[in-house]
């Protein structure tokens, strides 16, 4: 069961190999044996896992099966998932049981998928190594001294140490594809508002994106065509026809543009890990793809606008957990105000704070010219840096992430060192464009992941040139040793 | 610009967040960096420049103003830290 593909399994699980309940044991089994050492899961719910299963098998049973159909997936804990408990990594939700299922989690409970667990996570999805969760930091099963990135760092670990056969993200300014290039897998980014954000916990509304994390562009593939789709009950999601991500995985790229910006290899990336990527980009060249130089002259500005918009709307976001209608209160107080001062203090950790003290100067009286509308703009001279790249080529590569996994702690003290990991990834946020990363190769025994973003609803291209590399590469196949 | 601890309670004051004495000196260190790495958006000259604030250019959908939702209370007012007669209870706020 470990190590197959998601077609793979549900092959095995249409042919009666073994059932879903057998399946969703088998790895609730490894869940249990090393989440302790991965910390990769927050709450793994072994009887309601296998209820889901057993419902599954009986769709099985009477032909009813659709391809994720008995599948265990992990959801990031980001995801509101009927009478789970959804905590999103926060002290504030230590003990939220949701009343409801997100559209994502509805969507794969409509196919019948089992939800394996809800995975760890940076707080409210603030953080690029998952440190900054309340239930503890999270191992990267490449090297447990280091960490798995973030924010989706839970599923990341679980997806890497195959404790499940695919998992769920969210990526604000790069928490699917820095995890997955830190952990050595296939993370995808869809477009802004292809998959609905009912039910998502909200961090920065007009960036965030929920998007698959698995071992292949396939995988993702067959994942995104369940997440996808119009929402009514979320104002930003798109009215598009359902597409298929699939079919077009084996098309040629003979031809294909490959636009790599020249701010991608400047300051901040690695040696080792562009050379990676750029053998990566060679193969692309041998498999009949032409490399176009481009450039992006305002990525450098993505940083700083993105610091500016994400807080701004993390501010306004946050601004529901006082202590009221949900979630923590604290224990002592004389009036209302003194319990919304406590309860916030208390209840969210440090990076949390501080970046709702951030998007609450940015937007207050005085400031709100200088710094959230510049920073519109901003988004703006990077979004058409975009189109007018897009003029020269179909897809953009480069680097996931500057380096590969930092050791635990290192950049735990200094939030604007943790910054500069999303320093590929935050653009692609910022003009709503799907991104994905895979796996490139390694340095020094830690994965490196090549990205890959595509113009917008250009998802079924992007995993098109992913899955022609994976077929022609085995990266996306390795695994870390020692998770027996 | 930059940013000092009576702005820094301002803000907190603000943002219904207590920031300690004995947390106001990190907070203060860390905000001003943070705040250093936004200015360098003031180099560049965006005067013309239309704000964007959605990736995508549409507009909002509107609909009926129908009951969708089914009745979930008896399930949401357990959640709340103290909830009595169907009601959220806070500390007393008019006399």
């Amino acid at each position: 069961m470990l190590n197959l593909s998601l077609k793979e399994i549900s092959q095995a699980l249409e042919r009666k190999k073994f059932t879903s309940v057998e399946l969703t044991q088998f790895f609730l089994n490894r869940v249990k044996k090393h989440n302790p050492s991965l910390n990769a899961f927050i709450t793994i719910d072994e009887a309601r896992s296998l209820a889901m299963a057993e419902k599954s098998d009986q769709l099985i049973q009477s032909g009813k099966k659709s391809i994720l159909t008995g599948i265990p997936i992990a959801q990031k804990d980001i995801f509101c998932a009927d009478e789970w408990r959804t905590t999103c990594g926060s002290k504030m939700l230590e003990n939220f049981i949701s009343p409801y299922d997100a559209t994502v989690i509805q969507k794969f409970n409509e196919v019948g998928a089992v939800n394996l667990g809800k995975t760890n996570m940076d707080e409210f999805a603030m953080g690029s190594s998952n440190e900054t969760s309340y239930f503890g930091p999270v191992k990267n099963p490449w090297n447990l001294d280091c960490v798995p990135g973030g924010s989706s760092g839970g599923s990341a670990s679980a997806v890497a140490a195959r404790l499940a056969p695919a998992a769920t993200g969210t990526d604000t300014g790069g928490s699917i594809r820095q995890p997955a290039s830190l952990c050595g897998f296939t993370g995808l980014k869809p477009t802004y508002g292809l998959v609905s954000r009912y039910g998502m916990i909200a961090f920065a509304s007009s960036l965030d994106q929920a998007g698959p994390m698995a071992i292949s562009a396939e995988d993702c593939g067959l994942m995104l065509e369940v997440m996808t789709g119009h929402d009514n009950k979320d104002s930003t999601s798109i009215e598009r026809k359902k597409e298929n991500y699939t079919d077009s995985l084996n098309d040629e790229i003979k031809g294909l543009r490959i636009g790599v910006p020249k701010e991608f290899f400047e300051d901040g990336l690695n040696a080792d890990v562009q050379k990676v990527i750029e053998e990566a980009l060679i193969q692309y060249e041998k498999l009949g793809a032409k490399i176009v130089n481009i450039s992006l002259p305002n990525n450098h500005l993505a940083i700083p606008a993105y610091y500016v918009i994400a807080p701004a709307e993390a501010s306004s976001n946050l601004s529901r957990y006082d202590g009221v209608r949900y979630g923590y209160r604290t224990k002592e107080y004389d009036d209302l105000t003194e319990m919304y001062f406590k309860t916030r203090q208390e209840g969210f950790g440090d990076e949390v704070k501080r970046r709702i003290l951030i998007g609450t100067y940015v937007l207050s009286a005085g400031y709100f010219d200088a710094y959230y509308l510049k920073a519109q703009k901003i988004r703006r001279l990077i979004s058409d840096d975009f189109k007018v790249a897009y003029e020269k080529c179909d897809v953009i590569m480069g680097p996931s992430a500057p380096s590969t996994a930092f050791k635990s702690g290192e950049k735990q003290e200094n939030p604007l060192a943790m910054y500069m990991q999303d320093i590929f990834t935050i653009s692609t946020n910022l003009a709503g464009l799907p991104a994905m990363s895979i796996p490139a190769g390694f340095v020094d025994g830690l994965p490196v992941g090549l990205q890959l973003i595509g113009n917008h609803f250009e998802e079924a291209k992007i995993l098109n040139a992913a899955h022609i590399f994976q077929k022609n590469t085995d990266w996306h196949l390795h695994s870390p040793k020692g998770i027996d | 610009m930059s940013i000092n601890k009576e702005e820094i309670s301002k803000i907190a004051h603000l943002a219904r967040i207590n920031v300690s004495q004995e947390e106001a000196d990190q907070v203060e260190k860390k905000l001003v960096g943070i705040l250093a790495l936004i200015e360098k958006m003031q180099e560049v000259d965006t005067d013309l420049i239309e704000p964007m604030s959605h990736a995508l250019n549409i507009n909002q959908r509107l609909r009926e103003d129908n009951v969708t939702e089914k009745d979930i209370r008896g399930k949401s007012l357990p959640l709340a830290p103290h909830a009595e007669n169907s009601l959220f209870i806070v500390p007393q706020v008019i006399e």
